[in-house]
């Protein structure tokens, strides 16, 4: 039985929603028409002479080599950063799950990494791979690795990704050690009676329990990969070296608030919007049906 | 700084990620200063400008960083205790993009500063929005200052002045790539510490020793496309593009993928695969590799002489941009790079009197001596440099002169009086990307240059496009 409270009177749900709405469509629809606007607009740096272009933007964007490239990069960065960072952290979690002695200690340390801002982390992993002082570029001097992510661009990508991943993993570890906790000991124990090792437990029993946190997971990651990231970009490559780290974002960062080129930055945002709506419906039509809760 | 500008990079992606990835386009209503704004290095806050003046308020936004910034704060300090009617008060934005970012979206919400300090390469971006820039000259005339252009350095007020020869900002900090020698390292390497290359060829040849003698990095330089682009341009008397480098109208197009163009980039290709040359990224970064002693030679502003000065626990000489011997006509004279103040408009009357004041101030042979003897900008006045000269500077500490001579080599062509191109922030970076493609092995010089060209000539029609 469902128990319903309906409210009598006839504004004072609206009145109550009313700051929520009011906050949503400030910033959020007011921004998001404006960036529609500015799109099919070019637009001078101090806004002095402003002409309508219909999809001109648009049409430029998609004939623009560099903005598909930025395309594929976004794709292998959200991927890497979303697989590598649940696998290690799923790792960490059933690690630090058997751990019996100091297990707080090992945990607390591990969320740690969570309270740091993303361009932090960036500038620390920065340091230790800086091509002329960077203590880990010593280390790989050392055994013949010339290291230089300001020149090369796949370095530079290896430098994001770590430090994107090692700001995640202490949110994804504290889900799945949630989960691994709550799931029951008397499967487990079950599974052991039948004669399951370790492994066979793990992936038939324990993993098929976590299908949902690592949806969500993969969804929030993805997330972040997308969007979060920003600092840790600008605060090391800047989209560099080659544009071989411009992200999506980065670059609707980048052409409006560096080149000053409004009406592309906007046309590129509001392919952002886009591809987030497309995503959001995606996510909860079909895929979300198929996992088990 | 690096703080600060990830600071602004974050409080941008909230925005960004709460209304709707729209970025963080000012709105109207909206305060001026963007909130992280606080950049002040911790360790040596400057000195409050005098705390109770009863002058007029006059904004000058800049992006000058430590001990520049402190002679920022002198001048302003010295102008404001030189007067009771106006006080300058200079506010730190961030590097050179960002507070030009700042004052663009403070124009649009209606609170520019006074004066602003835009780099070289936003020139044509500010000369083309005329409703938001008061020209100089102009000015001058409405608050009856005298005031002749002749007295300003040609190399740097040309790059300023517009066809009819009017002044449109005020030069202020001005710099030219030099080169840079570790002495100590030429002679450990068996080189002549006193005899520097004059040319390439030459070049090659101590490179090759210092290479052997076990030098980790032979070379970098800073400013890729402004060293090895722009300046290589002037240096050998090529256009860098058509319409006398932009300055006779929009319509202009690069020309940096000539054969000679090509060929110097090749050839630092070629020397990066020999270990001669390593890249260090497009700011400065690659100074603080020179003066750590880890790369014996380095090309970049001579405005880092100061830097490298107190850094530096070796011997170094200051020297002439080498130069390719095979190209007639070389070397011609080296173009400037750094920034000149622009006043803003809708202000009043008043208030640009106040401006000019400074301005006149500011380009007083005392306050321009001191700027030029404690930054290695050179000065922007032909007093300040006799001035100097007759003080016998130079010869106390040889190589200061050495920008300011390589700007006058020769009369200015009209290759290598400057250049003028719109959006040139972002085609200086298109020029930068591509050079790191051939840099890191992954294009051909040739192929390269020409798709930098093509991008950048794409970036130079939305900007004819924006300011018809």
């Amino acid at each position: 039985m469902e128990k319903r409270v309906v409210f009598r009177s006839a504004w004072l749900p609206y009145a109550l929603v009313a700051p929520q709405l009011a906050i949503t469509i400030v910033f959020f629809f007011w921004p998001a028409f404006q960036a529609a606007w500015f799109s099919f607009q070019l637009q001078d740096a101090f806004g002095l002479k402003t002409e309508f272009v219909g999809l001109r933007n648009f049409a430029e964007l998609f004939n623009d080599p560099h903005y598909l490239k930025s395309f594929k990069i976004t794709a292998l960065f959200s991927v890497l950063v979303a697989v590598i960072g649940i696998a290690v952290s799923l790792l960490l979690a059933t690690m630090a799950d058997r751990v019996l002695r100091g297990a707080l200690a090992y945990k607390t340390l591990l969320i740690w990494p969570y309270a740091v801002a993303p361009a932090v982390a960036a500038v620390l992993w920065a340091f230790l791979f800086a091509p002329s002082v960077g203590i880990i570029t010593f280390a790989l001097k050392q055994i013949g690795v010339e290291w230089n992510y300001v020149l090369q661009g796949d370095q530079a990508m290896a430098l994001v990704v770590i430090a994107s991943v090692w700001k995640q993993i202490s949110y994804n570890f504290l889900f799945f050690l949630a989960w691994l906790q709550s799931v029951p000991k008397s499967l487990i124990e079950a599974a052991a009676i039948d004669g399951a090792g370790p492994m066979r437990r793990f992936w038939t029993v324990v993993f098929p329990l976590l299908a949902p946190t690592t949806f969500f997971l993969l969804v929030v990651n993805m997330v972040y990969a997308f969007f979060e990231t920003f600092g840790v970009i600008d605060a090391t490559t800047q989209g560099g070296p080659a544009g071989a780290t411009q992200i999506l974002v980065y670059k609707v960062y980048h052409d409006g608030f560096k080149s000053q080129d409004l009406g592309g930055s906007s046309a590129q945002s509001v392919v952002l919007m886009i591809i987030v709506i497309a995503l959001t419906v995606i996510q909860f039509r079909f895929v979300e049906r198929k996992v088990h809760y | 700084m690096k703080f600060n500008r990830t600071a602004a990079a974050l409080a941008c992606v909230w925005v960004t990620m709460v209304i709707g990835l729209f970025g963080c386009e000012q709105k109207k209503p909206e305060p001026p200063k963007p909130a992280p704004e606080a950049p002040k290095p911790a360790a040596e806050a400057p000195k409050p400008v005098a705390e109770v003046h009863p002058g007029m308020e006059i904004q000058w936004w800049h992006s000058m960083t430590g001990a520049l910034n402190d002679r920022v704060n002198d001048i302003a300090n010295g102008f404001n205790a030189s007067q009771k009617d106006y006080k300058v008060t200079p506010v730190f934005k961030g590097q050179y993009p960002e507070s030009m970012t700042a004052a663009i979206a403070a124009f649009r919400a209606g609170s520019a500063p006074h004066i602003l300090q835009v780099f070289e390469v936003g020139t044509a971006t500010m000369m083309a929005a005329k409703g938001a820039i008061k020209p100089v000259y102009q000015m001058m005339k409405e608050a009856n200052e005298p005031f002749d252009p002749k007295n300003y350095l040609a190399a740097v007020a040309g790059y300023y002045t517009d066809s009819k020869g009017n002044m449109l900002s005020m030069p202020f900090n001005s710099s030219t790539p030099v080169f840079y020698v570790n002495k100590d390292a030429y002679k450990k390497a068996g080189l002549d510490p006193d005899k520097a290359p004059k040319t390439w060829k030459e070049f090659a040849a101590a490179a090759e020793k210092l290479k052997a003698s076990g030098q980790a990095c032979v070379y970098s330089t800073g400013w890729p496309s402004w060293v090895h682009v722009e300046n290589f341009s002037s240096w050998h008397n090529l256009p860098i593009g058509t319409k006398s480098n932009g300055f006779d109208g929009f319509d202009t197009q690069f020309t940096v993928n000539s054969p000679q163009h090509v060929a110097h980039i090749a050839m630092l290709a070629d020397y990066a695969k020999k270990g001669w040359f390593t890249y260090s990224g497009r700011r400065n970064e690659a100074e603080a590799r020179f003066f750590s002693g880890e790369c014996a030679m380095l090309t970049s502003s001579s405005a880092a002489q100061g830097n490298i000065r107190k850094n530096a626990k070796f011997e170094f000489s200051v020297n002439f941009l080498p130069y390719n011997d095979t190209i007639k006509g070389a070397p011609q004279n080296s173009i400037i790079g750094g920034a000149t103040l622009w006043v803003m408009s809708g202000k009043k009357p008043d208030e640009y009197k106040g401006v000019t004041k400074f301005f006149a101030y500011l380009s007083s042979t005392d306050v321009q001596t001191v700027w030029h003897q404690g930054t290695g900008y050179v000065p922007i006045t032909n007093a300040a440099f006799e001035a100097t000269k007759k003080a016998g500077y130079y010869e106390k500490n040889p190589g200061t002169d050495v920008a300011i001579r390589q700007l006058n080599n020769k009369a200015p062509t009209a290759n290598s009086k400057g250049l003028r191109f719109g959006n040139f922030v972002q085609g200086r970076e298109v020029i930068e990307e591509e050079m790191e493609a051939v840099f890191a092995g992954k294009k051909q010089p040739k192929a390269a240059m020409d798709e930098a060209v093509k991008r950048a000539n794409d970036i130079l029609r939305k900007f004819e496009a924006a300011n018809k």
